[in-house]
């Protein structure tokens, strides 16, 4: 019997060539590609997920998640999987301290990730001074108190933030040819806030600006009629606020109940839902991250706020933008990773003398740590305004949204 | 000397503000007077009313009227099932205090896992209206709040003084045993006075929803206010959680106005220590 040789549609060389690139594919092919393998490492972290500051710890949890699913799609760390362990502190930071314990103690965390807010992360600092473990925060407003050795700012904000905060602000409307001379300084007495805006009065009286108002209220007030009035009242050119998420929402709301806009106005840490309230225009805040240019012509950053917008508008979030906060959690993700990468390690040790003589490359900018108490050596942060219900960004000019300028009356 | 119109602002702001405690206080007012039930989920209830007139508003393009009968009367449903289990456990005023706490934790993680810890805005052409009298605005969203909150309030003390129900409920709240002794239907009246103090609840709910924007942890932004305005009031009177609520207002938008707006929080503490120190008649 005879068979008759069916032609194939592959010549043998193309079979080797086809064989060829698949190996120099599967070879180029990023390490980040191949599926991790063996014990998950486990990473732990308390977020503020119910109480008064989770609405920003929701921005917070939706970029720890994004960052680990992302990690675990590039072949995880160490080539090994990575596993999130989340907490809720209830924005209470007694809360916070008895969950690192859970976390390092019970639960066998291999590395942690600090909290949110400056209260919570004083408290859990401690628990990992005890247990010596690497703590990686980004978002204590008061760096002076974070004294453990192995603390590491992911902020870019240098190590006086009350002091170059308000220069940066003050510096910005001198650069428009007529600075405010007057200003009114209203804060809440949450520790960050009212230590920035302690600055910005301290600073305001060296440059000779008259402060016609320093108003404090607590953390919690939900009435700002009266505060409206006394700054109504006052007229100043420049309304300083140091206020935590929707306060900044809600003083202007008043203030526009009483038909009065103020002429400059700064929100020291605003909801995002700040940019999409009409009278909002103008408004100023700091910034280290924005959906915006020049910030996404970085590719890992136009990635990560494409990821970010999905998740946030999958919640339904009013604000599905990246910003400083999401930015700061990222940056210590990256941060935490690139020293594990680094030194091939999960001692806290080797991580802790890592980052001490190194920097980092993050979404925020460059890392190193040699300000004082492990900061940033330099402020970076960036001021940015609100301009037709987006956050932009303004100031530095050679860091600015191109084609946006100031808005300062 | 702050200006005089600082101060006539002032009035106008604490007035408003007290009109809404004083809604929030009525519901409250009655079920812990005239049921011995201290409710601490009416709070929750209230702030679920509001985010459902959100909803409805800007989800479903309801306007907040319509949204707030179809909640007032979802509530009312609601009170009175929550009158059942009270009544089918024999829950007794400190053990209401205790469940409904614990229910308030609850609703705020229902609402949570609904509609995310963000914040919620609902956003109305009259959410930054007001009418202007002189130099003196009158945001008009709050103004209604605080005319509702009058009307209610006068309402349900006519209705308890001289109906015969509203008789009825207060002679059950000083002796139930002897009321249904006379005939009363103490059961019966306490379904409706529970679905009414819900109602309520919906009613403050739809105006937070116009005037504040909403996230699950304000649920306890008001109780410890709301709980003094209730004391000071005087159990049980609709008036007195209205004066209360007012009197309190004005206390703290004045501290705001002449001190530090930091002191207005120790001023309704400061007073319901005064008051229950010193005893009015009515306390």
């Amino acid at each position: 019997m005879t068979t008759k040789r069916i032609p194939s549609i592959w010549s043998r060389r193309q079979v080797v060539a086809g064989l060829g690139g698949l190996a120099v594919y599967a070879a180029a092919r990023p390490a980040a590609a191949q599926a991790p393998a063996g014990k998950p490492i486990k990473i732990g972290q308390a977020l503020a997920l119910t109480g008064p500051f989770a609405q920003t710890g929701l921005v917070h949890k939706i970029v720890s998640e994004y960052y680990v699913d992302r990690l675990n799609k590039t072949g995880g760390l160490l080539g090994r999987p990575v596993e999130y362990v989340l907490l809720d502190d209830q924005s209470k930071p007694d809360v916070s301290r008895t969950l690192y314990e859970r976390l390092i103690t019970s639960d066998n965390v291999d590395l942690i990730l600090a909290p949110y807010g400056t209260a919570s992360i004083l408290a859990a600092m401690g628990v990992a001074q005890r247990y010596h473990k690497i703590f990686i925060q980004n978002t204590m407003g008061v760096p002076s108190l974070a004294t453990y050795e192995w603390q590491f700012a992911a902020l870019v904000a240098g190590a006086s933030p009350e002091k170059t905060l308000p220069e940066k602000t003050l510096d910005c409307y001198a650069s428009t040819g007529h600075p405010p001379k007057t200003i009114a300084i209203i804060t809440s007495k949450f520790p960050s806030t009212e230590f920035t805006a302690k600055g910005m009065q301290t600073l305001a009286k060296a440059r000779g600006i008259e402060v016609l108002a320093f108003l404090e209220y607590d953390v919690g007030n939900r009435d700002f009629g009266s505060i409206a009035a006394r700054i109504k009242a006052a007229d100043p050119d420049y309304m300083f606020m140091g206020c935590l998420g929707v306060e900044g929402n809600q003083l202007l709301e008043a203030l526009t109940q009483i038909n009065y806009t103020p002429k400059r106005h700064f929100y020291l840490f605003p909801s995002g839902l700040l940019a999409t309230y009409p009278p909002a225009e103008r408004a100023m805040s700091l910034t280290t991250l924005e959906d915006v240019e020049p910030y996404l012509s970085n590719p890992e950053i136009a990635e990560f706020a494409k990821g970010f917008d999905a998740k946030a508008k999958a919640l339904n979030l009013p604000y599905p933008h990246i910003d400083s906060q999401a930015g700061n959690e990222y940056a210590g993700w990256q941060i935490l990773v690139a020293a594990v990468k680094a030194t091939k390690s999960l001692e806290d040790k080797k991580l802790a003398d890592w980052l001490e003589h190194n920097s980092v490359d993050t979404v925020v900018g460059k890392r190193d740590f040699t300000g004082k108490f492990h900061t940033s050596s330099s402020d970076m942060q960036q001021l940015r305004q609100v301009q037709n219900g987006r956050w932009v960004t303004v100031w530095p000019k050679a860091e600015a949204t191109p084609g946006v300028k100031l808005l300062a009356p | 000397m702050p200006p005089l119109s600082l101060l006539e602002q002032s009035l106008i702001t604490g007035l408003l503000t007290g009109g809404l405690y004083g809604l929030l206080a009525l519901g409250l007012s009655l079920s812990w007077g005239l049921l011995r039930l201290v409710n601490i989920g009416h709070f929750a209830i209230a702030l679920l009313g509001a985010y459902l007139t959100w909803y409805c508003g800007t989800v479903l393009g309801i306007a907040p009227w319509w949204a707030g009968l179809m909640i007032i009367a979802a509530f009312f449903v609601y009170g009175i099932g929550l009158h059942w289990l009270f009544m089918r456990f024999r829950v007794t005023e400190m053990a209401s205090m205790l469940i409904t706490f614990a229910l308030a934790i609850i609703i705020e993680s229902i609402i949570q896992s609904i509609w995310t810890a963000d914040f919620r805005r609902y956003e109305t052409p009259w959410g930054a209206q007001s009418w202007v009298i002189g130099a003196l605005y009158l945001p008009k969203l709050s103004l209604i709040a605080f005319g509702v909150a009058i009307a209610l309030a006068a309402a349900t003390w006519a209705w308890l003084r001289y109906t015969y129900v509203g008789r009825a409920l207060r002679a059950c709240a000083e002796d139930a045993p002897i009321a249904t002794a006379f005939g009363i239907n103490h059961r019966g009246l306490s379904f409706l006075l529970s679905g009414l103090c819900a109602a309520y609840a919906g009613v403050a709910g739809v105006f937070i929803a116009l005037v504040a924007t909403l996230a699950p942890s304000e649920i306890w932004a008001w109780v410890g206010v709301v709980f003094a305005v209730v004391i000071i009031g005087k159990l049980g009177n609709p008036l007195g959680a209205l004066a209360g609520g007012i009197f309190i207002g004005v206390c703290e938008a004045m501290t705001m106005a002449v001190v530090n707006p930091s002191w207005a929080p120790l001023v309704s503490f400061s007073v319901l220590i005064a008051f229950l120190l010193f005893r009015p008649r009515w306390i």
